[in-house]
């Protein structure tokens, strides 16, 4: 109990303070890095809440996809990164304004929030560990079963992003010299070599 | 203070998706740094939804919380690539220069 308690502590330190350095850094790769970071930190704060496979997914869809994403986008693109960051203490007033507004709402809602009294007549899939099965497990049952259709759905959403993705990125670029195999292996000799008869003192 | 429960996951998502507007509002003209700060606000969502999954013993919340992660990297790709293309035409990813559209 008491390290859960400390893990939970280490975890959500690390995750909060990678996440203002996300926002604050002043290198955008040290942002992607810190970026990198917090997902590693909150996969450690879905393991302590018992969701394993959520935890892992996450490690792998953004640390191993989209911050590498960001990572490529941010090294490739040849941009004065200090220009862009001017007026940054020009909107830190009205950005800490709304932020602290935004936290104080949270905060009065979590303090008046109370769950419901038959919220647990309500449970729609009761987890694994009742029933002895992994939560991986019981993810799968539940996601090929009973939300079939909301998976396929998904997936058409990552397919149409990613054929959006590929069709914005992708241009046929003009005088571009490139190597064609077919043309090189159809060469024929006859096409390409001439033998021509030089007489002497006439030249060709 | 060693009694870990809901509250506290709460509040950790709560100080992140604040984070993340914040960054939003402090990095006005950077739309890599928008597109990180929204990243931080949907993995803030998804600690909530995976914490009230674990408190009210109930499953659905972490399916849920995947489909928000599909979702979410489906827009990185395309905020991504938008920005690409973007930077292309325009040789500046200054958000205050994208008003072309007089939006």
């Amino acid at each position: 109990m008491i390290i859960q308690a400390l893990c939970f502590w280490v975890f959500s330190f690390v995750l909060v303070a990678s996440g203002i350095m996300v926002i604050a850094a002043r290198n955008p790769v040290h942002s992607v890095l810190f970026l990198i970071l917090a997902f590693f930190n909150a996969a450690a704060l879905f393991v302590l809440l018992g969701a394993e496979f959520l935890a892992l997914i996450l490690v792998i869809v953004y640390v191993g996809a989209v911050a590498v994403l960001f990572l490529f986008v941010v090294m490739m693109l040849d941009i004065n990164f200090v220009e862009l960051r001017q007026g940054f203490l020009q909107y830190l007033p009205v950005g800490a304004l709304v932020g602290l507004m935004l936290l104080v709402e949270l905060v009065l809602v979590f303090g008046a929030w109370a769950a419901a009294p038959n919220v647990a007549a309500s449970i729609a899939a009761p987890l694994p560990q009742a029933a002895g099965a992994t939560n991986t497990q019981a993810l799968g049952a539940l996601l090929y079963t009973r939300y079939v259709y909301a998976f396929q759905a998904a997936g058409m959403v990552l397919l149409v992003a990613m054929v959006g993705a590929i069709v914005l990125t992708l241009r046929a670029r003009e005088g571009v010299r490139r190597q064609n195999v077919a043309e090189q292996v159809a060469r024929r000799r006859e096409d390409t070599l001439e033998i021509v008869k030089v007489r002497p003192r006439q030249g060709i | 203070m060693l009694d870990i429960g809901l509250a506290h996951y709460l509040t950790v998502a709560a100080i992140l998706f604040t984070l993340g507007i914040f960054g939003i509002f402090l990095n006005r003209k950077n739309v890599i740094i928008i597109l990180m700060s929204v990243e931080l606000m949907l993995l803030a969502v998804n600690i909530n939804f995976v914490a009230f999954s674990a408190y009210l013993h109930d499953l659905v919340g972490q399916v849920f919380a995947m489909f928000v992660l599909t979702v979410a990297a489906a827009e990185a790709a395309i905020g991504l690539a938008i920005l690409v293309v973007y930077f292309r035409n325009r040789g500046t990813i200054a958000v205050t220069d994208i008003n072309l559209m007089k939006g």
